[in-house]
């Protein structure tokens, strides 16, 4: 994993009211400026109601920290990864090279995203295409500035004693080996960390992969997203904590279904974070 | 004399019978299509000792993959045996490498140690298969000729087993005076064999022995024990990839790219071009030379079928069933299509064999890829099936072709205009 060390902190503004503007891209274009890291939302992060909390959290957080970053608004377009997993390679192909271009046009270097999809698409997929990264998750992304002391965590104790369980996103865990950090994280929070009986490599999916997530499943005699949600909750969490959209999504829906969404609560990361340091 | 010459006859007839089988596969796997480059041989040494020589994917699950581990390791220890065994009957020799010393001892003795191991795991596997209700040994693509060809190859190898000890036990009474080697679970038995029945025992015992490794040898390709001799190449040829990596279409690249390019957009195709590939797999002719090292390695454990949360939620899916069709297509259709390339039964592995509905339910989570003791990956087949039926069949639920319209109009997969993306950014404050 590459050091993020090297991303400077710089005083971004900031109203004294706390209130602060997300930079695009153009608007440090037009300044003549470069940023050292984009921030890619992704469309779950633009669009899901639920999501764009997470997007606003993980933005306070880059704000807090002050590392001079930028997104791309209105010109981001989907990385064309819903279209591969469903078998359309010319869709998906054609949205990866027109943002290559883009990002290639911007002299972007870093990347950071809060979905796994996203992630796995510019790490392992762009670069036979042309675009090639330095991609980071959020996941371990928050957790490298947890460690260089850049960001503190728990001092209010506000997780202290709670049970939090983690579910793996099958693009971070088994497709890219990612499964300590998000728990690193957790650990940091204070919190009771219970595991799943199946996790890591062994983590059930939360069955939105490969597209599933834009259809409706085909015919059996469960949902994976309840066989999973009644796992989780065999741990009696208060916190399903996630770090993808669409294990948010589906978990979310899980606990509704089981009439749970008062005492469980399903999280990102990232939203832990923010809570845990009241930002 | 003559029990060289009979030997001798026979191990060429079984050698003769095994080259038929390698020139029959060979010419199913000239149907199949490049696609799958061996590079990084360094990761690819390493990966092979410790998943096939390390055992370390079957010790996932700990106590029934400690018993195959030590049925494989057994295996390894006697072949040794096996091929002096051989070297013995050419050469009307007895124990040829009994001058080795205190390694034939070690070699000799692991072997009738492991001869032992090997019997009672066997029965503890007949157990599992018969006894026990083990759920992965079930399903749909478990026919009856599969459970009986494990049972067969179980019994082989306890035959295979107990007259290896036979033979030591024969062998040990008769050269009471002048024994090569150690045999520590023979000696155990020799009370129950004579001075006078000695020899024959030995002898039997060795021709079973002899007769019966070369009779499994040319079973083994025609059932799905092949993974013993497939098991090791195909561990060796591991998708090295990241396993949620799916491979780049080159064919599309090239056409994206003169499609994206204004001056190439109207030129007419050259004369010249060959005709272009199918995307995607539809039939036999399809799929990579690597997909079929797969299918011929698969050893119906099931284990991938066991960890499928389309398959544990009921859906029609079973990653190793999708092994299973794809090496029963190709001794289906491969002996008439490698005697004419048009060749049609009117029949092809996807529709017929595999349907769109199983392919539909697969999440890519990759748990059948990371469980598979012998590193098959069901997934890219699973997945080159799916750009079939959306490149070629136009056969895609009605959900995600909206959601390809989203894609291309709006850039995301919902029906969102662009122009509301920055729409989460307003009004941010952090807490002063
Ligand atoms: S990748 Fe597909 S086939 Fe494999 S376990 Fe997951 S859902 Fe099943
Ligand atoms: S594909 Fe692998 S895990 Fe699945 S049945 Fe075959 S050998 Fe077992």
């Amino acid at each position: 994993m590459e050091e993020i060390e090297r991303l400077s902190e710089e005083n971004q503004p900031q109203a004294t009211n706390g209130a602060f503007h997300v930079p695009t891209v153009a608007e440090l274009k037009a300044k003549g400026e470069e940023p050292e890291l984009l921030f890619w939302v992704g469309c779950a992060g633009a669009f899901d109601d639920r999501y764009q909390k997470v997007t606003r959290d993980f933005v306070k957080i880059l704000h807090k920290v002050g590392i001079k970053y930028a997104v791309l608004g209105t010109e981001e377009s989907c990385t064309g990864d819903p279209a591969k997993r469903a078998g359309n390679e010319f869709v998906y192909q054609m949205q990866a090279m027109k943002n290559i271009e883009m990002l290639n046009g911007y002299n972007i270097k870093t990347i950071v995203t809060a979905c796994p999809h996203c992630f796995n698409i510019f790490k392992n997929e762009y670069p036979e295409l042309g675009g090639t990264y330095e991609v980071h998750h959020h996941s371990t992304f928050l957790q490298q500035l947890i460690n260089e002391g850049r960001l503190k965590v728990a001092d209010g104790g506000e997780f202290k004693g709670k049970t939090i369980t983690f579910h793996d996103s099958c693009y971070l865990g088994r497709g890219n080996g990612i499964y300590e950090a998000p728990r690193k994280i957790l650990e940091a929070l204070d919190a009771n960390l219970v595991e799943m009986r199946r996790n890591r490599s062994k983590g059930l999916c939360c069955g939105a992969g490969g597209a599933q997530m834009f259809k409706d499943a085909e015919k059996g005699d469960k949902e994976v997203n309840i066989e999973r949600t009644e796992e989780a909750l065999e741990t009696n969490p208060s916190i399903i904590a996630t770090a993808c959209p669409f294990c948010m999504t589906m978990l979310t829906d899980g606990v509704k279904d089981k009439n749970k969404e008062q005492e469980v609560k399903v999280m990102d990361l990232a939203e832990l974070i923010v809570k845990a340091n009241n930002i | 004399m003559s029990k060289q010459l009979i030997f001798g006859l026979f191990l060429l007839l079984s050698l003769g019978l095994f080259t038929y089988t390698l020139f029959r596969l060979a010419s199913f796997f000239r149907l199949t299509r490049k696609g799958f480059k061996v590079d990084r041989i360094g990761e690819r040494i390493t990966t092979t000792l410790l998943v096939a020589f390390g055992q370390t994917k079957i010790l996932r699950k700990p106590v029934i993959g400690l018993m195959h581990a030590l049925v494989y390791w057994g295996f390894m220890v006697i072949t040794i045996g096996s091929l002096e065994m051989m070297i013995d009957g050419l050469a009307e020799t007895e124990r040829i490498f009994g001058s080795w010393g205190i390694l034939y001892d070690f070699i000799t003795a692991s072997g009738d140690i492991f001869a032992a191991i090997i019997i009672l795991s066997c029965f503890a596997f007949l157990a599992r298969r018969h006894l026990m209700k083990v759920k992965r040994f079930s399903g749909v693509e478990m026919t009856t000729k599969s459970n009986m060809d494990a049972t067969a190859a179980l019994t082989m190898i306890l035959i295979l087993m107990f007259s290896l000890i036979g033979m030591n036990t024969g062998y040990l009474v008769n050269h009471r005076d002048d024994i090569v080697g150690s045999y520590p679970i023979s000696s155990l038995l020799t009370g129950l064999v004579s001075v006078e029945s000695a020899h024959m025992i030995q002898e039997t015992n060795w021709w079973i022995h002899i007769v019966l490794i070369f009779v499994f040898l040319n079973i083994l390709p025609y059932s799905k024990h092949f993974h013993i001799i497939m098991s090791i190449p195909n561990v060796f040829l591991t998708d090295l990839k990241p396993m949620t990596q799916m491979n780049n279409m080159a064919s599309v690249t090239k056409e994206v790219k003169l499609m994206m390019d204004p001056n190439t957009a109207f030129a007419a195709p050259a004369e010249d071009a060959p005709p272009p590939e199918r995307f995607g797999v539809k039939d036999i002719e399809d799929i990579t030379w690597k997909n079929y090292t797969d299918s011929l390695t698969c050893t119906e454990c099931g284990r991938c079928t066991s960890v499928c949360p389309a398959n544990i939620t009921g859906k029609l899916l079973s990653p190793r069933k999708i092994m299973i069709d794809t090496r029963k297509r190709m001794n289906d259709r491969g002996p008439g299509l490698s005697k004419d390339p048009n060749f049609d039964d009117g029949k092809s592995l996807v529709g017929d064999y595999i349907t769109a509905e199983e392919l539909w339910a697969c999440t890519t989570c990759n748990a059948c890829v990371q469980e598979c003791p012998v590193n098959i990956d069901q997934v890219s087949l699973i997945m080159d099936m799916r750009r079939n039926l959306v490149m070629e069949e136009s056969n895609a639920p009605k959900e995600l072709v909206q959601m390809f319209t989203n894609i291309e109009n709006n850039g995301s997969p919902w029906q969102f205009s662009p122009d509301d993306r920055m729409k989460w950014a307003e009004g941010l404050s952090l807490r002063t």
